[in-house]
């Protein structure tokens, strides 16, 4: 089959934060970027979220994230990169080529270089009825509601305590569902406390040390058993929702189809590309950034996006290395900050870690056996 | 359900009213739309049924999962969350004896 084929300087995988700060800076050095996303709109998780986000300035802290997607959005388009929404990217060859299904048939991309930012996607866990309609990821709960103006259900559980689990809780509530309660098997809320303070003040209870036994109905959720892990006694809870907030992943095929080493970092949210502090996969010319390159923050995503630009900027030519040099740390400077405090700490120990593990040849084989083990050893 | 007047975002903005159907069934649904929010909107959560019967409906509404497949009439099986709303268009719940 003969495949139209197109070269570009610099290809962007994904839309997102990462994408989007990447493909800025990269067309400001005077690397002009080429930016694929499966979605319809850029912006990647942003365009779902509703709330004020922390952070600092330059990360747009006190807008709410489709706020900040519209202008990352607008900054590249102004920065001189192209955008292709729609586009799907299905494979990433050995040999450095891309496989795109832009909708109307597929399609060949020659990048002289590669920034992958394809995000992360949802844990799952199984439990009796777990397949069950009714049964979705929480992302999904807040795309039906914030994207699309749709309620899955009327009246929802949560799974998990975490950031993604309490600000869905309260999207949902805001949208116009009943939410019966978030349920937690550890012992502590693992998100910023100000988002479950609001889910308390709205009457919402918070159950740690709780777990799911069951997902119950015909044909659909009615009901979810839960079991309290300290007296072992069971609550149902009739609800016809129920969402999961239990991590997310790293999405990292296509990385591993290129073959760059994969590493597992448990902080971090599992497998991930290995890369170093300028991400830098271990395959010349083949970038990484955001979520894929650890599971963080839009506000660390989009800084790590900056750094994979200038790196992508600098190995190919176009920009001075003394001045990539200044810039990184700067951007270097306000990550250490990013990851200070008890949230950031473990992440970036993490990182300190998986950067320090070497990416030469005998770093790879180190890799195979971590692959082959399954985990990387804390050190 | 729709979500109505929103705290945050309002009265978000909707494509044109048109109608689908589900398995002969009319159903009213707005132009653009993932098919998957259509029938959520009409409190309908199942896409198809397994081989053994069960049903399964949208985990994860961004392309990943497969559990929201159903069959379009002129396209075969498609994923119902990444599938904008066309008017007149003819679904059908696969499995569950029907297909
Ligand atoms: C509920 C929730 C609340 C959050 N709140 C905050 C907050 O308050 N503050 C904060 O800093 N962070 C927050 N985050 C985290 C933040 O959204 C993410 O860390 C950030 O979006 C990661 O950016 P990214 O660019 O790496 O990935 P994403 O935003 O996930 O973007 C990845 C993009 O890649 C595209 N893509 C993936 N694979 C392919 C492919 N094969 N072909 C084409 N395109 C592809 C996807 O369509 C997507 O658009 C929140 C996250 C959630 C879920
Ligand atoms: S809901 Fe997961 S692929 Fe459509």
């Amino acid at each position: 089959m003969n495949l139209h084929e197109e070269s570009r300087p610099l290809v962007v995988v994904g839309a997102g934060p990462a994408g989007l700060c990447a493909a800025m800076e990269a067309a400001g050095a005077g690397l002009p970027p080429l930016v694929l996303d499966e979605g319809s709109q850029g912006g990647g998780q942003l365009v779902k979220q509703i709330h004020r986000f922390f952070g600092s300035r330059e990360h747009g802290a006190g807008k709410r994230g489709f706020e900040i997607a519209v202008e990352l959005v607008s900054g590249c388009l102004e920065g001189g990169a192209e955008i292709r929404l729609g586009h799907r990217v299905l494979g990433f060859f050995r040999d450095g080529r891309l496989l795109v299904d832009g909708g109307e048939g597929v399609f060949l991309l020659r990048p002289g270089a590669t920034i992958l930012a394809t995000g992360a996607v949802e844990r799952s866990f199984p439990f009796p009825g777990w397949t069950l309609p009714g049964v979705m990821g929480a992302g999904a709960a807040q795309t039906l509601v914030n994207l699309h103006g749709v309620l899955p259900g009327k009246r929802a559980l949560m799974v998990g305590a975490g950031n993604v689990g309490l600000i869905v809780a309260y999207q949902l509530l805001q949208a116009g569902m009943e939410v019966a309660g978030v349920i937690e098997v550890s012992r502590r809320v693992g998100g910023y406390l100000v988002h479950a303070e609001r889910l308390r003040r709205e009457g919402v209870p918070l159950f740690l040390r709780h777990r799911v036994v069951a997902a119950e109905g015909g044909k659909e959720v009615e009901s979810v058993l839960v079991e309290d892990m300290e007296t072992g006694a069971l609550k149902r809870f009739l609800v016809d929702t129920l969402c999961l907030a239990v991590g997310m992943a790293p999405q990292a095929e296509l990385a591993a189809m290129r073959g760059c080493r994969l590493v597992h970092v448990p902080e971090l949210g599992g497998f991930l590309p290995w890369h170093d502090r300028e991400m830098r996969t271990d395959h010349p010319g083949v970038y990484v950034a955001g979520d894929l390159a650890g599971v963080e923050e839009a506000s660390v995503a989009m800084d790590e996006g900056r750094l994979a630009g200038l790196a992508a900027a600098r190995d190919a030519g176009v920009l001075d290395p003394g001045k990539a040099a200044a810039r990184m740390r700067e951007i270097g400077a306000r990550l250490e900050l990013l990851r200070g405090g008890p949230f950031g700490e473990p992440r970036r120990r993490a990182k300190e870690r998986l950067c320090s593990l070497p990416g030469s040849a005998r770093g790879r084989e180190d890799g195979d056996r971590v692959r082959r083990k399954g985990r990387l050893k804390k050190r | 359900m729709r979500v109505r007047g929103h705290p945050v975002l309002g009265e978000p903005p909707r494509g044109r009213e048109v109608t689908i159907y589900l398995d002969g069934r009319p159903l009213s649904a707005r132009e653009g739309e993932p098919v998957a929010a259509a029938l959520f909107a009409s409190g309908i959560r199942i896409a198809h049924y397994t081989g053994s019967g069960e049903p399964r409906g949208p985990f994860c509404m961004i392309g990943r999962c497969t559990e929201c497949r159903m069959l379009l009439e002129g396209r075969g099986m498609v994923l119902t969350c990444l599938t904008p709303v066309e008017e007149g268009m003819r679904l059908r719940t696969p499995g569950g004896g029907k297909a």
